[in-house]
């Protein structure tokens, strides 16, 4: 694909997902890590910080910016969970994979938020309103098992109730 | 164990008896008992507050653990002499009982406290992180200075030799030799690197020490920098702390204020400065080598090693990696000097080491122990035992790299060799208890469901193998475990060990190892009895509704989310097993007993 | 800032002294509310701000509010230390926000710790 066709079809997509906004500070981002070596990723971390996503069309602008292959970018987007292809939901909730949230009983927890708002781990819910993620072990194992919405932490979480406790986060 | 000493003597170190000179005389105390040749035999300490500030400074002198109040500088010839050469107790500065608030109890009233020893965690809940000065009253820097200064690289090499301090990330190899490697390789750029990619479930040590005491890991960074010859550092930190993130860069940049960072620090001619660096969240990159293409900006896939990193690591230059806990250490060990770190500990496991201690025991937190403290007493003593007054089942530690180890051999000594030869590593700190309700097959499932996950791909026994662990597992867990299973088992994870490129999968096969090597009646009753003896594997139990017991209040009935109970109003209900999903609400709801579960 | 020099720090270790000892410093007691990833998701933060509350509902001058990482007993949380001149440091555990204004009103201003709600005094031993 040709330069002009890569921003082209980047542009179409910031109108489309009504991201034009950031299109000037992704700019100066690529701009400030063109020269230093190993930019990729704190690039890749602030963009996506702007755009909730990493779509190919994202990625092969970034790819053009910075001077790499695509294939690269591709190839890091794939491989660290931080990074996400698909949007996300207005609302992330996030739940502690550690061993002590397994022991108190995290898959209770997550078997309730599936059932409840009709999404599977790793999905996003139709209405876009929660993305359900698994989180390697947050490190609050005093509060097992734990769930993360946005930036709340709710900790000891009772099964019976997370539903309920979701319902206010619209 | 390593050194012992005859006495102890404590000189508390809290604000109020620092302020009544305590620090003076604990001073003193140490000049006084070299000049009766007793170095050897004496270990002089500082406390923390003891609680009885009116009667500063206060002494504590053990094994008989006498409090002694008031007692100055001037008072220390005569005490010394008392004390050690005649040996008897000094009446003069005895405390009387009255003195204390008889209420509420004292640190040594309470396990939790009493058993720890805090080296690496001495500035916890006493400084605020964000506050440099506040650090720097607790002779915060004085190290660097004392390194930059006053050492040469080899001084400090044979300083950390001296120490036998071991990497705290989990191998556990001795970070002295990682420095002399690199101090000697050839190169004018070298790089020094912090591990704070802490990965493994069930451990949140590095947050934690980053968290409360960020400029200690500072200081063993620039610390380490002048040893090797590097004057650039990388901290490599998981996204996943944000608060970890936002004190260590106030941290960089208040150091960089004071010149701590920086050109020519401290006058001393040596430049050294430290960047954070945002992990992305792979495990697989709590790897040194996969950590390095990391912050190259590549996927965190390992390579073969050698060229070990001391010689060819980030960008193909010199680097030393260590994680947060072993750098934490490092400005103890320069100030006090290695034969002080090497006279806590074992033989060959020296100095402390800091575990997050979680699952079914009742205190739960982040606790610092000296190397060769029992299991038991880290279990019972410290934490309190097992919630609820179960039984204790297993022990499992060292994360996904770890092993469950079971009640029965509760009395192993926590040190790398004793630990290594129960099957497990003592990792970098996760120590997770668990009680008689969890199912051993299912926490191995859990790990290499982990594992699996977390494998980057690179190397076919690992890729592969634990694929095929994870499979084997869900296999029997769910009722379809066959004859010779426990066998294939053992030798994949075996083959997967030898064969495997890097830590990660070199260590995957350890959680189904060691429940099968004291646990293996379980995976039996799985795979001959299809019964999971803990009730915990779905597809293996049964819920059904006691009619004697069950009074029909319907609550069951309502929570069910299949609808599958039913039942008149006070009268024993039902459940239908076609559709019973095992999610054990009615279980959970019950009030009277009445679910079963088989 | 200028660059700092070996006396400097011997200096601010001195300065710390005066300001953030209680004995010989201005102020009359410090409060330490335990602020790492566990406490703040078990409600550190209300506490802080229920202490700030009564500092500033009570016009007091001579009080210490300030912060620090986690204090270990990650089950007990959220948790606060609160010393006062001449006695020992008391360890508060499992804090709510009437707790921590009872607190506040006993120990801080009456000097009388709350002994239901304390775990212990002291602090830890270092070596």
């Amino acid at each position: 694909m040709n330069p002009y066709q890569i921003a082209k079809e980047y542009n179409a997509f910031l109108q489309n997902e009504s991201l034009t906004e950031f299109k000037d500070k992704i700019d100066s981002i690529l701009e400030d890590y063109r020269e230093r070596r190993g930019g990729l990723i704190p690039v890749l971390q602030q963009v996506q910080e702007y755009l909730k996503f990493l779509p190919p069309v994202v990625q092969n602008y970034v790819a053009l910016g910075l001077g790499v292959p695509s294939s690269d970018v591709y190839g890091v987007v794939s491989f660290y969970s931080f990074f996400s292809m698909k949007p996300r939901g207005r609302h992330l909730v996030r739940t502690c994979l550690g061993t002590a949230c397994y022991v108190k009983g995290i898959q209770k927890v997550i078997d309730k938020i599936e059932r409840g708002f009709d999404v599977t781990m790793g999905g996003t819910t139709k209405d876009r309103r929660f993305t359900l993620q698994g989180v390697r072990c947050l490190g609050a194992c005093g509060l097992a098992p734990v769930v993360v919405v946005d930036e709340n932490t709710l900790g000891q979480v009772d099964h019976a109730k997370i539903v309920k406790m979701l319902e206010k986060y619209e | 164990m390593g050194k012992v000493y005859r006495t102890h003597i404590l000189v508390c170190a809290g604000t109020g008896c620092v302020a009544s000179g305590s620090l003076k005389v604990r001073d003193k105390m140490i000049s006084e008992i070299e000049r009766h040749g007793l170095k050897d035999e004496v270990m002089v300490a500082s406390t923390g507050c003891n609680g009885f500030c009116a009667a500063g400074p206060i002494t504590i002198v053990h094994p008989e653990g006498i409090f002694y109040k008031r007692l100055n500088v001037d008072d220390v010839p005569f005490f010394i002499e008392e004390l050690l050469i005649k040996g008897r107790t000094v009446k003069k500065h005895l405390f009387t009982e009255e003195q204390r608030n008889e209420q509420i109890p004292i640190m040594n009233d309470i396990g939790f406290f009493k058993n720890q020893v805090l080296v690496v965690l001495k500035n916890r809940a006493l400084i605020d992180p964000d506050v440099i000065d506040e650090y720097i009253g607790r002779d915060g820097y004085l190290p660097t200075s004392k390194a930059l200064l006053e050492m040469t690289p080899d001084q400090i090499v044979e300083e950390v030799l001296t120490s036998g301090l071991r990497g705290r990330g989990g191998a556990g190899f001795s970070t002295g030799m990682k420095w002399k490697f690199c101090k000697e390789a050839k190169g004018e750029v070298k790089y020094i690197l912090c591990n704070a990619d802490e990965g493994d479930p069930g451990a949140f040590m590095d947050r934690s020490v980053l968290e409360s005491d960020p400029h200690a890991v500072l200081e063993g960074m620039i610390i380490g920098g002048k040893a090797i010859g590097a004057h650039k550092g990388y901290i490599y930190v998981r996204a996943e702390y944000p608060l970890a993130i936002q004190r260590l860069n106030t941290a960089i940049g208040q150091a960089r204020d004071y010149g701590l960072l920086g050109e020519n620090i401290f006058g001393s001619g040596f430049d050294f400065d430290i960047e954070l660096y945002y992990g992305a969240g792979a495990f697989v990159c709590g790897e040194e080598t996969a950590l390095m293409q990391s912050i190259e900006g590549k996927r965190g896939m390992p390579r073969p090693r050698p060229p070990f990193p001391a010689h060819k690591g980030l960008w193909a230059k010199p680097t030393v990696l260590n994680n947060v806990e072993t750098f934490a250490n490092i400005p103890q060990i320069i100030m006090r000097g290695g034969a002080w770190f090497a006279s806590l500990g074992t033989e060959t496991s020296k100095g402390t080491k800091v575990f997050a201690l979680t699952g079914d025991v009742t205190n739960i937190g982040l606790i610092e122990v000296p190397m060769g403290i029992t299991l038991r007493q880290i279990v019972y003593d410290i934490g309190g035992g097992i919630k609820n007054d179960k039984g204790l089942k297993a022990i499992q530690i060292g994360g996904p790299s770890g092993g469950c180890l079971p009640a029965s051999i509760i009395d192993t000594p926590v040190d790398y060799e004793s630990i290594v030869k129960t099957g497990a590593i003592v990792g970098s700190g996760g120590m997770v208890v668990m009680d008689e309700g969890n199912c051993m097959v299912d926490i191995a499932k859990f790990f290499l469901g982990f594992t699996a996950e977390e494998s980057c791909g690179k190397c076919t026994p690992c890729r592969v193998g634990t694929a095929i662990l994870l499979e084997k597992l869900t296999d029997i867990s769910e009722g379809r475990g066959k004859d010779g299973d426990i066998e294939i088992l053992e030798t994949v994870g075996r083959n997967i060990i030898s064969s495997s490129l890097c830590g990660l999968g070199q260590t995957a096969p350890n959680p189904i190892l060691t429940t099968i090597r004291y646990f293996r009646d379980e995976y039996e009753a799985h795979i001959y009895d299809k019964k999971c003896p803990a009730k915990r594997c779905k597809a293996l139990i049964t819920f059904a509704i006691d009619p004697e017991k069950c009074t029909g209040c319907t609550l069951c009935k309502r929570n069910c989310p299949q609808q599958c109970i039913s039942g008149e109003k006070k009268m024993p209900h039902t459940i239908d097993q076609s559709l019973c999903i095992r999610c054990s609400l009615c279980y959970d709801s019950c009030k009277f007993d009445a679910i079963t579960v088989a | 800032m200028a660059k700092l020099k070996i006396d400097d720090l011997k200096k601010i270790k001195e300065k710390v002294q005066g300001t953030i000892a209680i004995r010989d410093g201005s102020h009359r007691a410090k409060i330490t509310v335990h602020m790492g990833t566990c406490g703040i998701a078990a409600g550190a933060r209300t506490i802080l701000n229920a202490f700030m509350d009564e500092v500033n509902r009570r016009g007091v001058t001579d009080v210490i509010l300030t912060t620090s990482g986690c204090a270990g007993l990650c089950s007990k949380e959220p948790m606060a230390t609160v010393e006062v001149r001449g006695a020992a440091p008391v360890k508060y555990i499992e804090l709510d926000e009437e707790k921590a204004k009872r607190i506040f009103a006993d120990h801080v201003m009456d000097e009388k710790p709350v002994i239901e709600f304390a775990l212990v005094q002291g602090s830890e031993t270092t070596y």
